[in-house]
């Protein structure tokens, strides 16, 4: 089993945004319920602490990139529910294309460290031609 | 930023009888977590619905998963992040809500989810629709031709009725009013507006200046009925310090926000007559007729509710200003009894020395008034204490110099009127400060209980406005209405 993976602090900050906005487009959801789903979608390796959600689900309405509305929920209390907006679905599209091209990026150049890691060639020095 | 290390929560007894006693701990512990989170600024009562609604949420889920109700309300608050990290952010995140905002008085405090926008939505109208009137009130003399740049002393007389009844209404519909209360006051203005507007003042015709005595109760007038409007502020209850105290409270601010008002309406009226000019139109006469007037005694109808609805949320101005002035006042006052014992000038009688140093006294007077209005009645005395003092016995010793150069030529003067307003409201703040200095020493050196003074000045305020009175409504009589 690989040793859980604990992710930096502003890695978590960055990526909260797009995966609060790609949670809320799969549908409405409240604050308990999109901390759930991204405990699943992380296997449980994302933690966040569990009250930082809510200034960052502020930010947003803030924004205008997400809205809210009360509804009484089937306990009977009243809970608040987020919406995502066009300018949300927008800013979920660019950040998208953005973490795409981190990703790619880091890829590629991970998969070449690794070629060099099993051809026995020494990572630190590049080849200067 | 207060309670940034909350007590541990959990550690509420519990109560043995309760009808379920796990679920009542529960929600006690809940509700402590709540009150904590309530004291920061930046959570909001929507804020802690919405955080409630999760920590419960949350609290059922490890319910399910086994936990008894204590494990599972420990291990969701531990979740949610510590109480401070957490208000920090929402701090962070909603740094407005650190400033006081008045006029968004949306934030219900009893927990209501939604803010609710009734709260001083009732006072607000109330306060319009007053200062509406008011400004339709004063209106009503020019149907009768009296106008505000024509000669008649109408308006100086009559100022109070067109300004303070609006005040006095306010208060009456805001709190509970007795009924005898209401009567008396009513009874008050209508007298004071009769006796007054009776008066056989000769009528100024074609040049000639008002009679001293109708300007000297024009003046003293609107001192004596203020106290009728601290009677009605405090809701008929005039007895007890403390209450009239609030009203003193309540006066500074009062003039602090009427003096910010009019700077606002002085550049509006300006911007009006500029823009207009710009396009050939001289619409002075208008603005001086209706814009003015109007806005001035509707300015002060809301600068009453802005005093009340700000009350509990900024920070009283008044005692603000008084500690940045004792200190300044008290140097050029020292500063000026040097010089005169260092160059050996002495006062320059003239006809304006009176109002100079009765100006002063007023100033001195409001000084201490307003630092002992915010001074906690039952702290030790302090270095601080002093500057009150200093600030106090340097004003007197200014005046008693005044007063002995006036003294030796008062009999060529003679006693006008004015002559002898001035030096009755001169006698009246000099007994006023030299009881406050008295008081101030013994409170300093011999630990009599700073209340003293705030009774002193209570009950000074009867004087005060007595003494208001007498010129207001003996003068005339007693000098022919001359």
């Amino acid at each position: 089993m690989p040793a859980p993976v604990s992710i930096n602090k502003d890695l978590v900050a960055a990526s909260s945004t797009p995966l609060v906005l790609a949670i809320l487009a799969e549908g409405d959801s409240y604050g308990y319920a999109i901390l759930k789903r991204v405990r699943e979608l992380s296997g449980g390796e994302l933690e966040w602490t569990d009250g930082m959600l809510y200034p960052v689900l502020h930010r947003l309405e803030r924004s205008g990139l997400v809205e809210t509305r009360w509804e009484k929920a089937e306990s009977g209390r009243r809970r608040k529910y987020y919406r995502i907006t066009e300018a949300g679905r927008e800013q979920l599209a660019d950040e998208r294309r953005q973490w795409r091209t981190v990703d790619e990026t880091l890829r590629k150049i991970f998969s070449v460290i690794s070629e060099c890691a099993s051809d026995g060639s020494p990572i630190s020095a590049p080849n200067r031609g | 930023m207060e309670a940034l290390f909350p007590p541990p929560i959990g550690v509420e007894p519990m109560e043995k009888d309760a009808v379920d006693p796990a679920a009542d701990a529960l929600e006690r512990q809940i509700d402590a977590w709540r009150a904590h989170l309530r004291r920061s600024r930046a959570i909001t009562a929507p804020d802690a619905a919405e955080l409630e609604d999760h920590l419960r949420e949350q609290i059922a889920s490890l319910g399910e998963q086994g936990l008894s109700e204590d494990e599972a309300f420990l291990v969701a608050v531990r979740r949610m992040g510590a109480i401070d990290a957490l208000t920090r952010e929402f701090a962070r995140e909603h740094s407005e809500r650190l400033w006081k905002q008045l006029m968004l008085s949306g934030d219900g405090e009893s927990g209501d989810v939604e803010p609710s926008a009734a709260y001083g939505t009732r006072e607000m109208w109330t306060a319009v629709l007053l200062a509406a009137a008011a400004a339709a009130t004063i209106k009503v003399p020019a149907l009768f031709g009296i106008g505000f740049d024509d000669d008649s002393a109408f308006y100086p007389l009559n100022i109070s009725f067109f300004t303070l009844p609006f005040i006095v209404a306010y208060f009456a519909l805001e709190r509970p009013l007795p009924r005898s209360s209401r009567l008396t006051l009513a009874a008050a203005f209508a007298l004071a507006a009769v006796v007054v507007n009776l008066f056989p003042f000769p009528s100024p015709a074609g040049g000639t200046q008002v009679a001293d005595t109708l300007a000297l109760t024009a003046l003293h007038l609107p001192i004596t009925l203020w106290l009728s409007v601290g009677v009605a502020y405090v809701g008929g209850r005039w007895r007890g310090n403390e209450r009239r105290m609030d009203f003193i409270r309540f006066t500074g601010e009062l003039i602090i926000y009427f003096v910010l008002i009019a700077l606002g309406g002085g550049v509006l009226m300006g911007l009006t007559v500029a823009l207009f000019g710009a396009i050939g139109l001289d619409v002075e006469p208008l603005v001086g007729n209706w814009i003015l007037p109007c806005g001035a005694v509707g300015a002060l109808v809301i600068a009453t509710w802005l005093v009340e609805a700000k009350q509990s949320v900024i920070e009283n101005m008044a005692p603000v200003l008084a500690r940045i002035f004792i200190p300044l006042f008290t140097l050029v006052l020292v500063a000026f009894v040097a010089t005169m014992a260092a160059t050996g000038r002495g006062i320059d009688v003239e006809r304006e020395i009176l109002i100079a140093v009765d100006l002063l006294l007023v100033v001195v007077f409001g000084l201490l008034l307003y630092s002992i209005s915010a001074r906690d009645p039952v702290a030790p005395p302090t270095l601080l204490d002093f500057l009150p003092l200093a600030l106090v016995g340097t004003a007197l010793l200014v005046d008693a110099l005044a007063l002995w150069a006036i003294g030796a030529r008062i009999s060529d003067f003679g006693f006008t009127p004015n002559r002898l307003a001035a030096l009755g409201m001169n006698v009246v703040l000099l007994v006023n400060l030299a009881g406050s200095a008295f008081l101030y020493i013994r409170f300093i050196r011999a630990g009599t209980p700073f209340a003293r003074l705030w009774s002193w000045q209570m009950t000074y305020l009867y004087v005060i406005a007595g003494w208001a009175a007498v010129v207001a409504f003996l003068f005339p009589p007693l000098f022919g209405f001359e």
